[in-house]
């Protein structure tokens, strides 16, 4: 019994230490775009990675065959969206002029990961952020709309006034 | 410019150069996910004590109370003297 455990803490500690060898750094990318954080000073995305990755280490043996990488992603997503409430609503967090997403909101900045740096579904990006599909392709186009404005250059007062509603 | 194009260039926007991830976050990883495990397992335990615990106590009392045996009655009198 203490044995079958033993052994089971060890593959577990084995194969999470390959995960994270090979998914933390595209996690920690995303994370850093959720946060609009620089990408050489990012304090609140590596947290953010961190208690993810503690929560995927806790089920590591009840996945059964899910994958982890989704898991983690998943952790990722929802512990943003709990947490840029707070934020937003105590106003901390100053989004850094070095991320591509700065001008975005979080919900925004969600999305767009989501969906197009992960490539996660528009379904199944609804459903992880419980917004109707509709609603989710919606923010989606808007924030890309803004994102491209402000890439191309002209008119940075509208997009950061319509940036921020 | 349709949606695909745009969509392609915002994720050449989103792609950044690769950064070395930080060791701190596999070890901090590792070291709360442990922490949580234990603090299951340990609320597990206590669940299951506790659940026999009322087990036993519920069997000693069904055993010396013997609450299926009827009571005797005590509303008829007593049949004395014929």
């Amino acid at each position: 019994m203490l044995e079958r455990h033993a052994s089971r803490a060890t593959r577990r500690a084995r194969e999470f230490e390959a995960f994270v060898a090979g998914a933390a750094g595209r996690l920690l990318h995303a994370a850093t775009l959720l946060t609009a954080e620089s990408p050489d000073d990012n304090p609140r995305a590596r947290r953010l990675l961190t208690l993810s990755l503690a929560h995927t280490y806790a089920c590591w043996d009840r996945l059964h065959g899910e994958d982890p990488y989704d898991h983690a992603r998943r952790q990722l997503a929802t512990r943003f969206a709990r947490g840029a409430w707070h934020h937003g609503v105590l106003g901390r967090s100053r989004p850094h002029p070095a991320s591509p997403l700065a001008p975005l909101t979080p919900q925004e900045r969600l999305v767009l990961v989501l969906r197009l740096y992960e490539g996660v579904a528009e379904e199944q990006t609804a459903a992880l952020l419980g917004l109707s599909p509709e609603r989710v392709r919606a923010i989606s186009h808007r924030a890309t709309s803004a994102l491209l404005h402000r890439s191309r250059g002209p008119a940075p007062a509208v997009t950061a006034a319509k940036a921020t509603p | 410019m349709s949606g695909n194009d745009r969509d392609a260039a915002v994720r050449r926007l989103l792609q950044g150069p690769a950064r070395p991830v930080p060791p701190e976050i596999h070890t901090e990883a590792v070291r709360r996910g442990g922490r949580m495990l234990r603090r299951r397992t340990l609320a597990r335990r206590i669940m299951w004590l506790l659940l026999c615990a009322a087990a036993v106590a519920f069997t000693v009392w069904a055993l010396t109370a013997r609450p299926w045996v009827e009571p005797p009655s005590d509303t008829t009198p007593p049949l004395t003297g014929w």
